[in-house]
């Protein structure tokens, strides 16, 4: 493991910002840290560069325990959520800092800044200051900047969440494709489940200062080991009464079930395939969305989201139809169980 | 209609009242001053005691523009840059000598440095003077100015957060370096602002320098100081003329405010 926590702590006041935190970070990978706002992604950021100290517990990187280095020494690159880059001074000298920190000469510095500034395609914008440049420009200096000094390890705290939606995607194939390229191992922070499923090689899932569940995306999300991380991602729903579904039963110390929209398919009742496993339920409300349908459908008194493709059958509010879920996820205040409709068990259904 | 009559009265309202409660005094300080020629004006302003007094007035206001620049920069800097206790009482200390009379900051040095305060055995004992001497109006002035500066800035600094701080901290810049290139750039406009009301007001403090001054002409007379003394001996031509002095210096100050909050208002947009 290139970076290492070991049951760090931290408290400020009496809020506990990092309760136990462990987990270790292969070197070259980038890592997306995802959890709800304050749940404390920040704070393991900043303890493992060294902003704020840890009341209990270990850091390491390469080997080397980093706790009494100081912030400076760690050789790590932070890429704060509002950029703070140093609005008095240009471009290339926000890049330049951490060179010229060093006393680095000046035609290195010239070359390193240059070379950046083509890495991040801001040419000829080198004697701008930060406030004539757009989010995505400043989010690229800030980037550079971090990177100049040839740090280990790139930090980046929730580098698209001021930036409008339109350029976050581009952002965001760029900064994985930037950080491929420069081979750097990378912790982002985000408390948006579609951008760090899209960009992160694993993704530790954090909840009031705790780590849930640490993984690639594709097992944590079809294997959530905490109820926190099979409600969190996907659009989920959680039922109190699963035990009623067609095709599954109530499971003793488990009071509830957490179901994604994916996991149900809505058909007409003539074209129903396992009789023993769907439901009767009613259309309570369609929304389009785009690229599919959402359906909320009435079943037994519980309400249900599912997707329709637009080129499937058409139905109507209040229309009858079949239901089928595949699976659900049960969960008490600790454990998740996955269980699969009985009734289909054994048949190959499409889920993802 | 109507809102342009209450616009002109509200506007005629504010200049008649400058005029008459700001314009008319000065200018009747300088008509004054020269009432009787150039000569007694000149004679005023250059009279020994008078030098003296503008002397004493221009060291007391230097020294305190560096002791209060300096403990105005650390007081926001620890009060902005960092997390500790008590760190609401300390900002509510600073604000003291804004909310108590000058007078009693006067007695207070008396109470403590005097003849009858608890230092003055000690001080005795070293032969060090404070009050009836310079040390003593240095201190006052002192006193009665500190917040002027870390009140400027700490609103200032505090917008700023620490981010780019840190920022340059965890590329290994000192704190000195960090102060030069990333902070002072941000507050300059505001410290310089901080200064230049500390100056006026160090330049014009009466009250408490007058109940630690002694007044003894020559040594320990303020320029504000002579200036009483002079009218109450009934020589008003010398009183203006030395007063159009501190109108002098008070009407650069008020040309050089404008042009830093100018710069100020620049540095927001
Ligand atoms: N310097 C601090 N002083 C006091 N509380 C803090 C400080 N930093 C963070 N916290 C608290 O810790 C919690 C977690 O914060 P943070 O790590 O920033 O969460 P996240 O980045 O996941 O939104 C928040 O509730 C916040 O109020
Ligand atoms: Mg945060």
């Amino acid at each position: 493991m290139y970076v290492e926590l070991k049951n760090l702590n931290k408290r400020f006041g009496n809020f506990q910002a990092s309760d136990n935190v462990g987990f270790g970070i292969e070197k070259g990978k980038l890592i997306g840290l995802l959890g709800p706002s304050g749940s404390g992604k920040t704070t393991i950021l900043r303890l493992i560069a060294g902003l704020e100290t840890p009341d209990s517990g270990d850091i390491f990187i390469d080997g080397q325990r980093v706790n009494d280095l100081p912030a400076a020494q760690r050789g790590i690159g932070f890429v704060f959520q509002n950029y703070a880059l140093f609005r008095y001074m240009t471009v290339f000298d926000n890049i330049a800092f951490g060179l010229t920190v060093q006393k680095k000469d000046k035609a290195f510095i010239q070359n390193r800044v240059s070379e950046l500034i083509r890495l991040i395609g801001l040419e000829g914008l080198e004697k701008r200051r930060p406030h004539q440049l757009s989010g995505g420009q400043k989010q690229r200096v800030a980037f550079a900047r971090a990177l100049a000094p040839n740090p280990h390890l790139l930090l980046l705290d929730e580098p698209f969440a001021a930036i409008d939606a339109k350029v976050r995607k581009e952002l965001r194939t760029w900064l994985r494709e930037t950080i491929n390229k420069v081979g750097i191992t990378s912790i982002f922070v985000t408390h948006d489940q579609e951008e760090a499923v899209e960009v992160a090689d694993e993704i530790v899932i954090t909840n009031k200062g705790r780590v849930e569940q640490i993984g690639i995306p594709v097992d944590i999300y079809r294997n959530p080991q905490t109820p926190f991380a099979a409600g969190f991602i996907g659009e989920s729903i959680t039922l109190s009464g699963y035990g009623d579904l067609h095709g599954f039963e109530a499971v003793s110390g488990f009071d509830r079930a957490v179901l994604r929209p994916e996991f149900v398919r809505v058909t007409k009742p003539q074209k129903e395939i396992y009789p023993h496993a769907s439901q009767r339920g009613v259309i309570d409300e369609i929304f389009f969305r785009g690229s599919t349908l959402e359906l909320r459908v009435n079943l037994a008194g519980q309400r249900l989201t599912a997707y329709q493709p637009l080129d499937g059958d058409a139905f109507a509010v209040g229309e009858e139809v079949s239901v089928l879920i595949y699976r659900l996820y049960l969960c008490n205040e600790r454990d998740v169980l996955k269980v699969e409709n009985r009734s289909i068990q054994g048949e190959t259904a499409f889920f993802i | 209609m109507q809102a342009k009559t209450v616009e002109r009265t509200l506007i005629a309202i504010g200049v008649a009242f400058i005029a008459l409660m700001l314009i008319l005094p000065l200018v009747t300080i300088l008509v004054y001053a020269l009432r009787q020629g150039w000569e007694p004006f000149m004679d005023a302003i250059t009279n020994d005691y008078a030098i003296k007094a503008l002397n004493l007035t221009l060291l007391a206001t230097a020294i305190t523009l560096i002791v209060n620049t300096g403990f105005g920069l650390f007081a926001a800097w620890t009060i902005t840059k960092f997390r500790f206790r008590g760190k609401q009482v300390l900002t509510t200390l600073i604000d003291i000598p804004f909310s108590i009379s000058p007078i009693i900051a006067g007695l207070v040095f008396i109470m403590v440095f005097g003849r009858i305060g608890w230092a003055y055995p000690f001080l005795d004992a070293w032969d060090i003077k404070i009050v009836f001497a310079v040390p003593g109006i240095v201190l006052a002035t002192i006193f009665v100015t500190f917040p002027f500066v870390s009140r400027e800035l700490i609103p200032l600094m505090q917008a700023q957060g620490n981010e780019e701080e840190e920022a340059a901290a965890l590329m290994g810049a000192r704190w000195f370096h960090i102060f030069r290139k990333v902070t002072f750039p941000h507050i300059k406009w505001g410290l310089m602002y901080g200064v230049i009301l500390c100056t006026a007001r160090a330049l014009g403090e009466f009250g408490a320098v007058s109940v630690v001054s002694g007044h003894l002409r020559g040594k320990t007379n303020t320029l504000p100081l002579h200036v009483e003394i002079l009218f109450n001996e009934f020589r008003l031509t010398a009183a203006f003329s030395v007063a159009s002095i501190l109108v002098i210096i008070a009407i650069v100050i008020l040309i050089l405010r404008n042009i830093v909050e100018y710069k100020l208002k620049q540095e927001e947009s």
